[in-house]
């Protein structure tokens, strides 16, 4: 039977009408008016998802594609406007569009304040578009579009505040940051148009799974395929924030908090496995890739969690534990898992959401301060921000049965037994596991427990959070806790953070297994073929079984949390001794490794050097308009020169004249005696 | 029985010494009568053809040459005068108001 | 044999007055010049036998214009040419160029004519058979010609008019 007409399209437009009506009507309309229009479309679009959800198992092939309109045409090469529904996108969608608006509902009550609220959310909702017609694309280039667009919103977004000079820098090294990986991911695409043809996910994967012998497993490491995984893992560490270019992620934190938690927590980032997972056809056949795809995962995690730990900005402790939970979801899929990389995906974009969040509510509270050391003792005070943070922390911890256990743990057991795992990813990630419950337990205790030790009577616009606010309507100082506009974000997301590991890993891949271990094609070519897909989760290596590394990993998170009981509850006169006495090494981590400094020492400053001396001076200002000087000034001296003709002499004009003439007498003499 | 072409060598060598004439000489006057010595060569040639092939045409046309010589002469020996009136002198090389 | 002989003798005349007119540095010899090569040029014409065109070449050139000429070198009391800064086009390029033309037509001219030759008195021209012309065929020019000279004539008078200054004149 023909396949219904969802209209799938409708859901990427109908925030981009929100973005269309806020930008450029939003300007007059009431503070109401425009969270009304941001609100309803953005909640039209999560309603719309809710009821392609409801009739997915009704749909009769998957991947479910709806062809809106044609788009690039140029002699066998063709791209249209199509969108695809299967699995990996609807759960994509019910994350990206759930959270979302939970998000947007947060910034009704969070942005109240400032300055520029309809931009803020045209903005949010333009991202909104740019991101779901990401998830539900078709084809790479139309992926690509939403790729772009989700980074310039995300520039925008970050630059918010654009009066404030660090916030513009930081909004312009993210997108810049960014470029550099989608220059990966152009010449990946540029590679499959040369070799498939075509952009579409459906042409490509096919068309590499059914031929073995054009496209093996390239085992050598060498090889088209393994180019395209490698040049496409490049875009994702641009946009996923992976070793080398997270570097714009930490500076990102200058947007506000709203911004923070969508963005780069819940959706934008993880584009990038997004991305991965989609293309696992590909990496599937360049084991080399995934190798490299585990191991800068692996890095990234353990690098960014011992950065975490020694930030004093909560809202910097958050991102490089963003980084780091990344690092988590490129190790699944850099061992094959690529739905355990889905699901710690789909647990990690409600309890890092909750979590930013919850730290907006925090610095709501105490009036715009973001250090740590200035904080503490609000646990009676914000009791709401309290539990809810509280369980946004312990599920990013890996306790159980709170989502992050879940989802951790499956990553973890899979780097254990797969056969593109080994121990040493499992080592590792354990560490980092260990490493991340510290800290996210430091930052607990130093913001919630023993006293307060900061001034709460800040003017609300004095700290760093905010360069275009109005001074706050509410009179009472002190701190106090956040409306409910604010809080029942939060409380949702704190239930989702505590249930949804609940659908438990297996059930989670059986759900994706069509997407990632779909049946083998009947093929002449096939019985002699390799299998193309990775082995499905019943072969596994010899080893513990997954409860005796699921308690292994409890344990250690237990241990995280107890030292850092120790250390910044009970004694907390210690975390400064400690840090005097490793001196130099404490310097290195509290200083980000001076990566930051490295590339602009490296990349930057030759750059700016080459531009001002080889490109302004040399080219611009040497050729172009030397060319443009150098005529006009050859015109001014020709004519200077003819202009002596002009002499008012009649002898000399008498003297042309005779020249003239001498010349028209010969060619007719010339002509006439030929 | 001359060739026609000595009359033509006639002519050119006369129009030849009027544009020398004309190149090199400094007073006003001499200058104008170079002219009409040029004017000269040109009715001889006008003449010989006309002998050649016999066509009075050349006779007539040698007539009109004269009425524009006299009345080209008559308003350049005008203007010369009025010339000499501001300007006090026949060279020409002096009256060179017209340079850029 | 008689023709060839009239027409060296009076051309070689018709050649030495005018380089006459080159060498004299007084406008006076000039103009004397130019009238005896007016005068050569009056006997070549009627070597070809046109006898009106001889007649006017006197009357007109010879007696009128020259006469003018002379008229006013004598109003101006136009003295010897004095030697001034020219100009350097005239020298280096017009006289070569023009130098270089008149060898080239010469060349072709006798290279290529053909051998058509001109008797002695070849064309007659008199005066009836020229008027016929001049009143059927080219009455048009005539009539213009008329009016060019009666433009010119009123030109000649404006331009050479005294300026109304001469009151002025007496008062200083």
């Amino acid at each position: 039977m023909t396949p219904p007409n969802l209209y799938l399209w409708l859901i990427p437009l109908l925030p981009l009408a929100g973005a269309a009506i806020n930008g450029f009507l939003g300007k007059r309309f009431s503070r109401q008016a425009v969270a009304a229009v941001a609100l309803s479309f953005c909640g039209a679009a999560f309603l719309m998802t809710l009821w392609i959800a409801a009739r997915f198992s009704s749909l009769p092939t998957i991947p479910h594609i709806e062809r809106v309109a044609p788009w690039l045409r140029s002699g066998d090469f063709t791209v249209d406007f199509s969108f695809s529904l299967d699995q990996l996108s609807l759960i994509l969608l019910l994350v990206v569009t759930g959270v979302g608006f939970l998000i947007h509902i947060y910034s009704v009550g969070y942005m109240w304040e400032e300055g520029g609220y309809y931009r803020f959310f045209s903005y949010l909702n333009l991202f909104m578009f740019f991101m779901l017609t990401l998830v539900l694309a078709s084809n790479y280039l139309l992926m690509f579009i939403g790729w772009e667009g989700v980074g310039l919103a995300s520039y925008l977004l970050i630059g918010f505040f654009f009066l404030r000079d660090s916030a513009a820098a930081a909004g312009k090294k993210a997108f810049i940051v960014n470029r550099i990986g989608d220059c990966g991911f152009l010449i990946a695409l540029f590679l499959m148009i040369k070799q498939f043809g075509s952009m579409d996910f459906s042409h490509i994967f096919n068309a590499i799974a059914q031929s073995p012998q054009q496209f093996p497993v390239e085992s050598s490491g060498v090889g088209l395929l393994t180019a395209i995984a490698l040049l496409l893992m490049v875009g994702a560490c641009g946009k996923s924030a992976q070793i080398p270019l997270y570097v714009w992620l930490p500076d990102a934190m200058e947007g506000p908090t709203p911004v923070s938690a969508l963005i780069h927590a819940a959706t934008m980032v993880t584009a990038g496995v997004y991305m991965v997972a989609r293309s696992h056809v590909i990496f599937e056949h360049a084991p080399t890739a995934l190798t490299v795809v585990a191991i800068i995962g692996t890095l990234t995690a353990i690098f960014a969690a011992t950065i975490g730990m020694a930030q004093t900005d909560i809202k910097r402790v958050l991102a490089y534990s963003t980084v780091s939970q990344l690092g988590y979801m490129f190790l699944a899929c850099g061992v094959g898992a690529f739905s355990m990389g889905i699901f710690h995906l789909m647990t990690h974009a409600f309890f890092k959401g909750l979590l930013f969040l919850a730290a907006g509510s925090v610095i709501h509270a105490v009036g715009g301060e973001q250090d740590m050391r200035k904080m503490g003792g609000l646990r009676k005070k914000i009791p709401w921000t309290f539990w809810t943070m509280s369980a946004g922390t312990f599920a990013i911890a890996g306790f159980w049965p709170l989502a992050g256990f879940f989802s951790k743990d499956a990553i973890l057991f899979q780097a254990f037994t797969s056969p593109y795992g080994s121990w040493i990813y499992w080592a590792i990630g354990l560490f980092t596991a260990f490493l991340t419950s510290f800290y996210m337990f430091r930052q607990w205790f130093m913001t919630f427990f023993r006293e307060y030790r900061g001034t709460q009577e800040h003017t609300h616009d004095e700290q760093s959070r905010t360069g275009v606010s109005t001074p706050h309507g509410h009179g009472r100082g002190g701190v106090h806790e956040s409306p409910a506009v604010m809080l029942v974000p939060l409380a949702i997301l704190a239930i989702l953070s505590i249930i949804g590991g609940w659908i438990g890993s297996e059930r989670f891949d059986k759900f994706l297994a069509p997407v990632f271990h779909p049946a083998p094609a009947v093929s002449a070519a096939a019985e002699e073929a390799v299998p193309a897909t990775l082995p499905a989760e019943g072969v596994k290596k010899e080893g513990p079984s997954e409860n005796v590394l699921a308690m292994v990993s409890v344990g250690v998170a237990a241990f995280g949390f107890l030292l850092a009981w120790f250390l910044y509850h009970q004694r907390p006169e210690l975390p400064e001794q400690i840090a005097v006495a490793f001196g130099s090494l404490y310097q290195a981590v509290a200083n980000k490794y001076w990566i930051d400094e490295l590339y602009s020492w490296i990349f930057v400053k030759p750059l700016i050097a080459i531009s001002g001396i080889v490109f302004w001076r040399g080219i611009d200002q040497g050729v172009i308009d030397a060319t443009l000087d150098g005529s006009a000034a050859t015109a001014r001296e020709l004519s200077d020169d003819v202009r002596h003709m002009q002499s008012g002499n009649v002898r000399s004009y008498a003297g042309w004249v005779a020249v003239g003439a001498t010349a028209v007498i010969a060619y007719m003499v010339w002509v006439g005696t030929r | 029985m001359i060739p026609l072409s000595c009359y033509l060598v006639l002519s050119a060598i006369l129009f030849a010494c009027g544009v020398t004439g004309f190149l090199i000489k400094r007073n006003i006057i001499t200058i104008f009568m170079s002219i009409e010595l040029m004017l000269n060569g040109v009715n001889l040639s006008f003449v010989a053809f006309a002998a050649q092939w016999h066509n009075l045409s050349g006779q007539v046309f040698v007539f009109f040459v004269m009425v524009v010589a006299a009345a080209e002469a008559a308003v350049g020996l005008a203007i010369i005068i009025a010339l000499f009136r501001t300007r006090e002198t026949l060279n020409i090389d002096q009256v060179n108001l017209l340079k850029l | 044999m008689l023709h060839l002989i009239l027409f060296s003798v009076f051309g070689l005349v018709c050649v030495v007055g005018a380089v006459n007119l080159l060498l004299q540095k007084h406008p006076i010899n000039s103009a004397l010049s130019l009238v005896v090569v007016m005068g050569s040029l009056a006997v070549e014409y009627l070597l070809l036998g046109a006898e009106f065109v001889a007649a006017v070449q006197v009357i007109v050139y010879a007696g009128a214009i020259m006469v003018l000429f002379v008229f006013v070198i004598m109003l101006l009391n136009a003295g010897e040419e004095e030697h001034t800064e020219g100009s350097r086009v005239a020298w280096l390029l017009g006289i070569p160029g023009m130098l270089a033309v008149t060898v080239i037509v010469c060349w072709a001219l006798l290279m290529h004519s053909d051998t058509r030759t001109v008797s002695l008195g070849a064309l007659p021209g008199p005066p009836a058979d020229i008027a016929q012309l001049l009143f059927h065929e080219f009455l048009l020019p005539f009539e213009v010609t008329s009016i060019l000279v009666l433009i010119a004539i009123m030109g000649a008078v404006v331009l050479a008019a005294r300026p109304e200054s001469a009151p002025e004149r007496k008062e200083g």
